[in-house]
């Protein structure tokens, strides 16, 4: 199915986020207010903007893994507009099997389980059969440089650059319609890097829409087709 | 949700003026686990008994949808009826593996009990399912005639699993099910856990006060505290971007290794 591309796949609508520190003595961190921001299929966003403005927290909340305070974000499910804001866990549950991949910037590391398993289960997690999910977990290791003597360890003993080509892995291999990635070259080397970044271009150019943080400016440049600064919602946030 | 499994509705039970559970209420859908975390007496081993009709509430129900697709109130099912269910449709692993095992019966035995108690007459075929539920829980098939006593606590657990899941439930009720054992044996049912729930699509209500089982295992939490459901959600949101003061103390005083 080709997406629609003049309707966003991912809006945020008004969008507040504050923390409440109840441990210390209910102080508030206000991080954003008045947040609004579309992404079309077949663009790249990548957020700007310094560290604490926000930036990973837009991607979170958008995964649902943070709490939306004001406002809406609004996923592209199919035919269906789903308010991440106010759907119950059984859909965004369902969202993130079916409609939004997100590359943390670091690999939970599950006991026992081996490299290409932790790959290859987020693609049968995704609705692929397990001998198609195996084979592209395999060809997605191999396209990352990760050596094929790791592939069935557990990635707990690994390097954090190794670590991260495993959940990059895991991130891309079920492709979903929009993709959040906060940081993923973040500890990878340029060669490396490189692969990531045409991988990510390959996903742009299948009609996905993503949403990124990249801190490399080149990268960034080699990625965004655009970039929105974040500062302007923290500015909004005092008000 | 009209097509839940499992319907807890004003779940309530008091000793005397102390009150252990306070009007709970939860949908569970077929496949979904829920785990309950809070500390120790929070409530949430007496929420489990209540689940399992093992205590009667003071006031509330629980409902469970029947393999006719019935959706039914357990207090209203006769005696018959709801020990059938319990020992085929429903799974209760024990953080006590004595209490969930009968310790003087060899460990095909006790999987080949609650496959005799759902019917199950012939022994070949009894036993045969008896050594691939062992094969599956990792117990060596030469151990099948050993009792429960002369296995270690990860090794009881896993008979345990073994014995619940035998008949096919939809259903299972773990209590604390890893507390008590060393790490690496944690680790290793913990995995087995996970690998069986997606496997046969159970669904599975996982009492526990660590919340890094929880974050393995379950797709929603309930905060326990002092018999009430303080806070409840998706496990990560709730786990990362807790709002409640005591879920954010709880969250804060794990040690992260």
């Amino acid at each position: 199915m080709m997406p629609d591309r003049n309707s966003p796949a991912l809006e945020f609508r008004d969008v507040a986020k504050t923390f409440t520190l109840h441990l210390r003595g209910g102080v508030q961190l206000p991080v954003m207010a008045g947040a609004d921001l579309a992404v079309y299929p077949g663009e790249c966003v990548v957020l700007g903007g310094p560290s604490g403005a926000g930036k990973s927290s837009l991607l979170k909340m958008a995964y649902g893994n943070y709490r939306c305070d004001r406002g809406q974000i609004l996923v592209r499910d199919g035919a269906a507009l789903i308010d991440v804001a106010s759907a119950p866990p059984r859909q965004v549950l369902s969202l993130r099997r079916r409609t939004i991949s997100y590359v943390s910037q670091f690999l939970r590391v599950i006991p026992r389980v081996g490299a290409r398993e932790v790959v290859a289960s987020a693609g049968r997690e995704g609705g692929m059969a397990a001998d198609v999910a195996l084979a592209r977990a395999e060809e997605l290791l191999a396209r990352l440089n990760l050596p094929e003597r790791l592939w069935d360890l557990p990635p707990a003993t690994f390097s954090g650059g190794e670590q991260q080509r495993v959940n990059i892995a895991r991130g891309l291999i079920a492709e979903r319609p929009i993709l959040l990635l906060d940081e993923p070259t973040a500890s990878l080397d340029a060669q490396n890097r490189a692969v990531v970044v045409e991988l990510i271009r390959a996903r742009q150019a299948a009609g996905a829409a993503l949403l990124g943080i990249f801190h490399d400016t080149d990268e960034r440049e080699a990625v965004a087709t655009r970039v929105v600064d974040v500062t302007a919602f923290a500015q909004k946030r005092a008000a | 949700m009209s097509d839940a499994l499992l319907q807890a509705r004003g779940l309530t039970k008091r000793y005397g003026a102390r009150t252990a559970c306070a009007d709970v209420s939860f949908d569970l859908d077929p496949g979904e686990v829920l785990a309950i975390v809070g500390e120790s007496g929070s409530g949430k081993s007496t929420l489990l008994s209540l689940i399992a009709t093992e205590l009667r509430p003071d006031s509330g129900s629980v409902s469970y949808r029947m393999r006719d697709g019935e959706l039914r109130d357990l207090a209203a099912l006769s005696e018959a009826e709801r020990r059938a269910l319990m020992r085929t449709d429903w799974g209760f692993v024990r953080q006590d593996a004595r209490q969930g095992l009968r310790m003087a019966v060899s460990a095909g035995g006790n999987v080949g009990e609650r496959l005799m108690g759902a019917g199950a007459r012939h022994y070949g075929t009894i036993r045969g399912t008896a050594l691939d539920w062992l094969a599956k829980v990792e117990i060596a098939a030469d151990r099948i005639d050993d009792p429960p006593t002369r296995f270690s606590g990860g090794m009881r657990q896993r008979l345990q699993i073994a014995r619940n899941l035998v008949t096919g439930p939809r259903l299972v009720l773990m209590d604390e099910p890893t507390s008590g054992l060393d790490v690496s044996v944690q680790a290793r049912l913990l995995d087995l856990i996970r690998g069986l729930v997606a496997e046969l699509g159970l669904a599975l209500v996982i009492v526990t006060h660590d919340l890094a089982v929880a974050r393995l295992l379950s797709h929603r939490v309930m905060v326990m505290r002092a018999g009430w459901v303080i806070e409840t959600g998706l496990t990560d949101q709730v786990l990362d971007d807790p709002s409640e003061p005591y879920t954010q103390l709880l969250v804060s005083s794990v040690l992260a290794a």
